[in-house]
């Protein structure tokens, strides 16, 4: 029997070390200190967090949002006694079944910490002797990965054996593999939990990689925010070298690579190839106009391929089950599967792998539960800051590069935010406006001073300042901005903006004939107390954050609307609906 | 640096190698917390790189700072998830309760408030991090409680 607990960031900050420590003392207790309790990573049901796993005879139980007390329990009665509590059991079938699960394949699974576990149990490094041999190396390896169709998954969607070919065929004897995983779209989060959950299969895609275009050398270029995913590499990466996976020699082949980690300093527009090559020379992550490509010529002016975490995860899976396979799963021009991280107002968020091509409403609905709370689905953020936001009548969109691209969102990373009719659109164009923002690396003038601008026209548009003409205004702008920019930043930053002026235009007018259009929208609207409804209670007063809220000498309740911050929480905890919102 | 070498080793073993610059800089930032003048200085003289430059790099990444920041940071996530899920709410609510306003730091030197774009945590939204610890699910309550055990703790 083996008792595994999920224990990536996610779950370490929904108390899962609590529960591992829960359960060695209750085991300790009975007796039974020689059963070890592990750690696993994260097997995407991020909303069943902490989760306990009992492994017995190659059949698996799992137990959800388990405490500390139930981690008591399930040592005693489960573990000892071998009397299942049923109460706690959740079905992983209903979240998993409907996946396909290439990149994920060994989330959960292993044991990240233990190499010898991950080869037992997740085949690591198998993928790798099969490329090293003579029949693969170089050449081979390119042509498997051209059979496959694989095609970068950090949202370019540009084929990866391509890139692969350049890299391989420029000259130079120095070149580089650099792992992108600066994952730095808020909103998408499948890259940290592969780097903490399944370390070696990223370590193994960046050598495959490596002796696919002839490079001696990795670096993966990780974001310092991800602590537990920065320990974890760098974990797999001496574990590795101990093992001649990396160093000189590997597996005898006569092939010889080895892995750096670089943290990144944090700068959203490093996602950019330029811009990243740039921030490993130590300068300002400012993208560079290219040819040269970074191919030809990049870190350190040598020839440079850089792939994406989930890029190189889904590697080792092509190499060891052929290219063909791979091709078999998706559609004719998006080949394979790919992550979803599913966050938001969804009933079962996590992290979804499936085919590609499979329709939104089933990733939404159908894995994901729909709504959580009987909400009522609005709308669905794809991709991030770069995507867009798609309403209702979009749900048959099928998820593959070709598909969403024609609705003005992007696949990018692969972040799916679900929003319910508590959301306000304009909120959220706003939202990811203020980021693209911030985070623009200040070179192109259209993406500088013409992202600010539209920033500004947003929030007059929310608070009500402007006319209708604005809504024209900020559709040029932000369409000059996308053909203006140089970098990927630029030209993607409007696209919240289009697609929520093109989706929910309606919204925009509301904000600008001062009607308020979901709760969000706060400088809209005035708070009131309806006295006939008043039960008198004082809770409103306890929750205002401002004290606005006072009780007169008659013993009423009113809001002082200079005071009022317009948060809503009165309106929220008052259980008898007394309080209106004009 | 998480693999224990001080400022001054990193910038010894850098030497005038400029490519080295943001790794001499990380270890600054976690020696001291922030990148004080004196640094700055010491890394033009040693790297021969002038000291426009270095503070050009400094300004540009997020993860640097000039002012010097309390003990415990808190970084409150402003990633997608936690906004639907009104991060801004409790942003604003630890403001009121530290009476700083973010980027600041209280008066005893123990907090500064902050923000990250994502935890990636996006299914505990909302989610801060303190001293590299992610807290989800928060609510005014439970940070009240976290925030008042770190105290506690100091006392």
């Amino acid at each position: 029997m083996r008792i595994l607990v999920g224990a990536s960031s996610c779950g370490i900050s929904a108390g899962a070390l609590n529960v591992v420590s829960a359960l060695e003392r209750a085991l300790a207790k009975k007796g039974k200190s020689s059963l070890k309790v592990e750690t696993t990573g994260c097997i995407g049901m991020c909303f069943a967090e902490p989760l306990v796993e009992i492994r017995e005879n190659g059949s698996s139980r799992f137990y959800a949002g388990v405490s500390p007390e139930d981690a008591e329990l399930i040592a005693a009665e489960d573990i000892c006694l071998k009397e299942p509590i049923e109460r706690l059991l959740i079905d992983p079938d209903e979240f998993l079944k409907r996946q396909t699960r290439i990149v994920l394949r060994n989330c959960g699974r292993v044991v990240p910490s233990d190499i010898d576990d991950c080869i037992k149990y997740g085949d690591s490094y198998k993928a790798l002797e099969k490329a090293l041999s003579e029949k693969f190396f170089g050449e081979g390896i390119i042509s498997e990965i051209r059979k496959s169709g694989l095609r970068g998954r950090g949202g370019g969607g540009f084929p990866t054996h391509l890139k692969w070919s350049a890299a391989r065929n420029a000259a130079g004897n120095k070149k580089y593999i650099v792992c992108n995983a600066d994952e730095g779209d808020p909103g998408a989060f499948m890259d940290r939990s592969v780097l903490e959950s399944d370390p070696h299969s990223v370590i193994e895609g960046i050598i495959i990689a490596g002796a696919a275009i002839g490079a001696h050398n990795g670096i993966i270029y990780l974001r310092a925010e991800y602590p537990l995913a920065v320990e974890r590499m760098k974990q797999a990466v001496s574990q590795a070298e101990k093992r001649g996976f990396l160093g000189e020699n590997i597996m005898k082949s006569g092939f010889s690579f080895n892995i750096a980690i670089k943290e990144g300093a944090g700068a959203f527009v490093c996602g950019e190839e330029t811009a990243l090559i740039a921030s490993l020379e130590g300068r300002r992550g400012m993208p560079e106009i290219r040819p040269p490509y970074p191919a030809e010529k990049g870190v350190f002016g040598c020839p440079t391929c850089i792939n994406n975490v989930e890029t190189l995860a889904n590697v080792p899976w092509i190499i060891l089950n052929g290219g063909e396979k791979f091709a078999s799963i998706g559609t004719p021009a998006s080949k394979g599967a790919k992550v979803f991280a599913v966050a938001g107002k969804a009933a079962k968020s996590g992290l979804v792998e499936i085919e590609m091509g499979t329709k939104l409403s089933d990733v939404v609905f159908g894995i994901c539960g729909g709504v959580k709370d009987g909400g009522k689905f609005k709308a669905v953020q794809l991709g991030g800051p770069s995507g867009g936001c798609l309403s209702s009548e979009f749900l048959d969109v099928p998820l593959d590069y070709e598909s969403v691209g024609k609705t003005g969102a992007i696949m990018g990373s692969g972040g799916m935010v679900v929003l319910d009719e508590s959301s306000c659109m304009v909120d959220i164009a706003k939202y990811f406006l203020s980021f693209t923002q911030a985070e623009s690396c200040g070179k192109c003038s259209f993406c500088r001073i013409g992202s600010k601008k539209m920033l500004e026209l947003l929030n007059d548009i929310m608070e009500g300042k402007v006319g209708k003409e604005s809504l024209d205004e900020l559709q040029n702008l932000a369409e000059s901005v996308k053909r203006a920019s140089l970098c990927g930043l630029g030209q993607s930053a409007p696209n919240p903006v289009l697609t929520s002026l093109k989706y929910f235009k309606e919204e925009y007018l509301a904000h600008i004939e001062f009607k308020r259009h979901s709760d969000v929208c706060r400088k809209i609207g005035k708070f009131s107390i309806v006295s006939a409804k008043c039960r008198k209670c004082g809770l409103c007063m306890k929750k205002c954050p401002v004290n606005a809220i006072c009780k007169t000498a008659e013993g009423a309740y009113v809001i002082d609307a200079d005071i009022c911050v317009k948060c809503g929480q009165c309106a929220e905890s008052c259980a008898f609906k007394a309080i209106s919102r004009s | 640096m998480s693999d224990g070498s001080t400022f001054l080793e990193v910038l010894g073993s850098a030497g005038s190698n400029k490519y080295e610059l943001i790794k001499v800089l990380q270890a600054a930032q976690n020696e001291f917390s922030y990148i004080p003048a004196s640094a700055a200085e010491e890394i033009s003289e040693k790297m021969n790189i002038p000291v426009s430059e270095i503070y050009g790099v400094i300004t540009f990444y997020r993860q640097f700072t000039l002012i010097r920041p309390g003990k415990h940071i808190i970084k409150v996530c402003e990633g997608t998830a936690c906004h639907v899920a009104d991060s801004k709410r409790l942003s604003g609510y630890i403001a009121d309760l530290l009476s700083v306003s973010p980027g600041e730091t209280t008066a005893d030197g123990l907090f500064t408030l902050s923000s990250v774009a994502c935890l990636g945590c996006c299914s505990l939204a909302p989610a801060m991090m303190i001293d590299g610890f992610v807290y989800g699910r928060l609510d005014e309550v439970q940070i009240k409680e976290i925030i008042e055990n770190i105290r506690k703790g100091e006392k």
